[in-house]
């Protein structure tokens, strides 16, 4: 396994340029240099020698990708491509253009965006799977019919709808929590609440329709079949059986997501006022900021990978069938 | 299913423990402790770029800035219009003239004359910088904190990480030293370019220090070893400023944060190994000598502002007029200030949760999104902006300012279709000009949060002419004291006279095309861009848009591509200069990159620019400002569209609030009231316990039908 992992992870590495070279060329079609500086500097009094001064002293000055007055190695090495992607395989991300370190700040953000997403992700998913056992379990009747219907209803609200609402009744209407805001430790609790009870519901539907599948393909297989004839009850053939052999669509769901939590939720974490990941990388993208664009793409694309990998081991964990070779 | 029923119901009144435990008020996002607490609650919507004053000039870094760095001069707090008034200074300096042998001039000497005006400020002895490590010393007084190594530094990650501060009291040497940062290339001001026009010497220091920058990339500049011609150390408390020539607008440059002291030893402090990768840097951890200091700093969450130990201290302000002692604006008069002990700002990205805390108590003072508009704000039948019932009802009081801004769609004047100097021309400016309908756009648009422009200049600022004597006759007549924009038969007659009858060439008979520049996005955008189209349909002149973003936008202008296009500007400084050269020749964008957008150059404008900006106040400026106005006017290079007016809510506990559009130092005057603001949180916020009840009981009602079918079909199937 260990060389299956090793290999996977070495496949990452051309992976990973490429990505990297890719937001690079897409990210300054849009945006060259001087946008960048000019943005920096403000719209009032902005000069041409300003502007090259910016550039100079963020390493913009450099061609892109091919230094054609350097010599040698120089010519693909003193380039902006180069000088920008280099470090971050070794996970140095620089500073922004603020000023700020990138590194610093993804550090500072991950917990904020753990704090939703973990318990959103493992609440979600109990309570999304309970609800799927409970429709198969009274499949075909009124109970499942109506259970369709509502998740169907839930699946076709927008996710906006579901925090807006949320503040509205929770926190305005009743006053039951803080409409936003974050800290740290216990005192966080009561701003995590809210965002967590929002993006639970809002996932009940779509997720509980695709668990329901999953365990209404299982629940007609033999091994269900022979469970029931060996006089299982109905909850212990669905609990012990069903779920278990539903597990691996459930696991190539669950487990290659698990690394993205840290990456944390746009609209969220805006409307709720923490201070996460997830709104780091559109507010570069605003601001025009290719040093931390270019880092939460190269995070992003990298965790992916690792939470394909994690899938890949998960299957070999619960089906004994899957050997990675 | 009984037994479950109470397992729901006990999990509910568990919950409902927990959170009662916490707070009286369920939904407090502050602390309990700070209830009664002097603390002023605000938040800001993006977080701030720089905090260096060298670097700082946007409006959201300047509520930080402007309350911890004192530049020498501020604007009265009540005063109207606009005027300057020491802060740091013992008085406004006045700029004494030198001719080209350096001989001294008369104060009323002609500009041509003028070589060089010095500008000599003594500060107030005894002024003292905030608690800071950067200042701290050792029993042998040695500095404690300057020869740190990247070790040291590594577990630093905000000030108050260093357990020893210090302060200094305030020298001359600090202003000069933070002119000489303007040149700085590391730090990339954003008025170097504008201020080594103006200060003798600014631009050489400034190629020195980057060329001394490229030589040595990695070594600090310490600017203590380069002089500056243009600013002087005269003694402990004095300094001199010299500027080329005469501009007497440098005066209100020395009211910003850009002109504010900053101590060497804050950026010997902050140059140290290990400390920027830790985000110490000046440009996140101010150091001034301000009413407040930065205690936290977290951009990503909340920032706060501490009342400075060390404050000189200063009083409130005596002197206002009737209106502001009717408004309570005088009863804290002579007063010590700061008021307030900590300002708390946390990011409040969104409008709706802002708007909401604000009506649950939580935000002491908000602005009106368009969202929330209605629910807080109707128009009496005369047009009068004011509260509604329930804002009224909760003690909440409007603020309305017209901002020193105006909005106006240029048209590129060296466009053939547009552009030029001919009579045609000007009468197809003249009639589109009408047919824009401003003061529709007002009410449609803005919901009456604008005033329709009749020239460059904004109200409040020298040579606004309120009423219908500053009307803009080319779009506006009068009727009686009413200022009403001309029929549109006016202008299908200047349409026609342009050599379009009913909108198509005369001579070719093709229709008028127009193309409009913009760079809006948002949701109203389409609407708005419908309404402009339909503005030109009356003329039956057709306008095609050409949205764009941001940079393709700016560089459509720096080319001179764009034909019509949209633009506004905001005052730097409270002075007509700083509108009318938006229309300096010289300044034009195309050939000089400059902030003529529309490229308008008129020889006899340019000629009473110069006149303009170096006269003093007085009828005389006034005449000729009159003069200018009339030529732009005729001339219409631009489509003056409205001056914006901003309206923004405080509850009654805030109290001294004018609005001040130049000031940024405005914290130390807000007196709040904790204890009523306490009280009316508590009232606002009692939480509604029945949706939990409701809740607890849905849930069982749902789980009971379940439950009991399961039974139903186990025992079946046994």
């Amino acid at each position: 396994m260990f060389a299956y992992i090793l290999r996977r992870l070495l496949y990452a590495i051309p992976i990973l340029v490429g990505v990297n070279l890719l937001t690079f060329a897409l990210f300054f079609v849009v945006n060259t240099p001087d946008d960048m500086a000019r943005l920096q500097l403000g719209a009032k009094h902005v000069t041409p020698e300003a502007i090259e001064r910016w550039k100079v002293e963020h390493g913009y000055d450099k061609p892109l990708l091919l230094n054609t007055r350097a010599t040698g190695s120089a010519q693909l090495t003193d380039t902006l491509f180069f000088q920008r992607s280099a470090a971050m395989f070794a996970f140095q991300f620089g500073k922004g253009d603020d000023g700020r370190d990138i590194g610093n700040e993804i550090r500072a953000r991950m917990g904020p965006s753990l704090a939703i997403a973990l318990p959103v992700f493992v609440i979600g998913l109990l309570v999304n799977i309970t609800f799927a056992l409970l429709m198969v379990f009274f499949r075909a009747t009124y109970l499942d019919l109506w259970g369709v219907v509502l998740c169907v209803v839930l699946m076709s609200i927008s996710g906006l709808f579901y925090i807006i609402a949320g503040q509205y009744f929770i926190a305005k209407l009743w006053n039951l929590l803080p409409i936003s805001g974050y800290a740290g430790g216990i005192h966080g609790l009561k701003f995590i609440l809210l965002p967590v009870l929002v993006s639970v519901v809002a996932g009940i539907g779509s997720g509980s329709r695709w668990y329901r599948t999953i365990f209404l393909e299982e629940i007609g297989k033999d091994y269900v079949r022979t469970a029931r004839a060996k006089g299982l009850s109905e909850i212990r053939v669905l609990f012990r059986h069903v779920l278990k052999n539903g597990m691996i669509p459930i696991l190539t769901g669950a487990v290659v997501v698990l690394p993205l939590l840290f990456m944390g939720s746009l609209i969220t974490e805006s409307f709720f006022g923490i201070p996460g990941l997830g709104s780091y990388t559109i507010d570069a993208i605003q601001a025009q900021d290719f040093s931390v664009v270019r880092a939460m793409v190269f995070l992003g694309s990298f965790l992916y990978i690792v939470g394909l990998i994690l899938t890949d081991i998960s299957y070999s964990w619960v089906d004994p069938r899957v050997r990675l070779q | 299913m009984a037994r479950i029923g109470a397992i729901l119901l006990r999990i509910g009144l568990l919950g409902i423990g927990l959170l009662a435990g916490c707070s009286d008020s369920w939904n407090n996002p502050y602390p309990d402790t700070d209830a009664h607490a002097n603390v002023l609650y605000s938040a800001f919507s993006e977080r701030p770029k720089h905090l260096d004053p060298a670097r700082s000039y946007s409006s959201n870094e300047a509520e930080f800035t402007g309350q911890i760095y004192e530049p020498p001069l501020q604007y009265h707090f009540l005063k109207r219009p606009y005027t300057l008034i020491p802060l740091t200074a013992e008085a406004v300096p006045t700029p004494h003239y030198l001719d080209a042998a350096g001989k001294p001039l008369a104060d009323d000497a002609p500009a041509d004359a003028i070589t060089e005006s010095v500008y000599e400020i003594r500060i107030r002895p005894g002024i003292r910088y905030q608690p800071h490590p950067a200042f701290a010393r050792d029993a042998a007084g040695h500095y404690r904190y300057h020869a740190l190594d990247a070790a040291a530094v590594a577990d630093k990650r905000q000030i108050g990480d260093f357990t020893h501060t210090g302060t200094r009291e305030l020298v001359a040497a600090d202003y000069v030293y933070q002119i000489k940062r303007l040149a700085n290339p590391r730090l990339s001001s954003p008025i170097f370019g504008l201020m080594s026009e103006h200060i003798v010497g600014l631009k050489a220091l400034g190629d020195t220090l980057e060329k001394v920058s490229r030589a040595h990339p990695d070594a600090e500049l310490n600017l203590n070893d380069f002089p500056l011609a243009g600013a002087e150390v005269v003694d402990r408390y004095t300094y001199r400023i010299h500027i080329k020539g005469k501009y007497p607008q440098f005066i209100y440059w020395l009211a910003m944060p850009f002109f504010a002291p900053v101590p060497w030893e804050a950026d010997a402090f902050y140059a140290q190994p290990g400390m920027a990768d830790n985000n110490l840097t000046l440009d996140w951890q101010p150091v001034g000598t301000g009413p407040y200091y930065l205690s936290e700093n977290d951009p990503n969450r909340r920032m706060v502002l501490t009342k400075n130990p060390y404050y000189h201290g200063e009083t409130y302000p005596e002197d206002g007029d009737a209106a502001d002692r009717q408004a309570g604006l005088l009863a804290d008069a002579g007063k010590p200030l700061p008021f307030v002990d900590k300002a708390v700002f946390s990011l409040e990205k969104e409008t709706i949760p802002y708007w909401s805390k604000f009506l649950q108590g939580y935000y002491d003072s908000s602005g009106i999104s368009s969202d929330s508009f209605d629910q807080a704000v109707q128009f009496s039948a005369g047009g009068d902006p004011r509260l509604t019932d329930s804002m009224r009802e909760k003690g909440i009081h409007l603020v309305t300012a017209v901002a020193a801004s105006i909005w106006y769609v240029g048209f590129n004047m060296l466009d053939p279709v547009v552009g030029g100097q001919g009579e045609d021309r000007r009468k197809l400016r003249q009639a589109i000009s009408i047919a824009f309908d401003y003061d529709e756009f007002i009410s449609i648009f803005l919901n009456g949060r604008g005033i329709p422009a009749q020239g460059p200049i904004p109200p409040g600022l020298f040579g606004y002419v309120d009423g219908v004597a500053g009307l803009n006759p080319y779009v506006y007549e009068a009727h009686g004291s009413k200022i009403v924009r001309r029929p549109l038969e006016m202008a299908k007659k200047l349409l026609a006279e342009a050599g379009y009858p009913n909108g198509r060439n005369a001579k070719t008979g093709e229709p008028l095309v127009l193309y409009f520049d913009t760079m809006a996005s948002g949701p109203d955008t389409k609407s708005r861009l419908d309404w402009m189209k339909k503005q030109l349909d009356k003329l039956n002149v057709q306008l095609v848009v050409r949205g764009t973003d941001y940079n393709r936008f700016q560089d459509k202008m720096r080319k001179g591509n764009a034909q019509l296009f949209e633009w506004g500007w905001n005052a730097d400084y409270p002075d007509p200069e700083n509108f009318f050269f938006l229309l300096y020749g010289p300044n034009k964008k195309v050939a000089t990159g400059g902030e003529n957008a529309a490229n308008y150059d008129n020889p006899e404008f340019n000629r009473l620019f110069e006149r303009m900006k170096d006269m003093d106040n007085g009828p005389e400026r006034q005449q000729v400002i009159n003069a200018m106005l009339e030529i732009v006017r005729r001339d219409a290079p631009w489509i003056f569209a409205y001056y914006p007016k901003s309206f923004g809510l405080r509850h009654d506990w805030v109290h001294n609030v004018k609005p001040n559009l130049m000031a940024n130092n405005t914290l130390k005057y807000r007196r709040i009231d904790p204890d009523l603001r306490a009280a009316r949180r508590a009232e606002w916020n009692r939480p509604v316990l029945w949706p939990i009840l409701l809740l607890v009981g849905g849930v069982v009602a749902l789980i009971a039908p379940a439950v009991v079918a399961w039974r139903r079909r186990e025992r079946t199937t046994a």
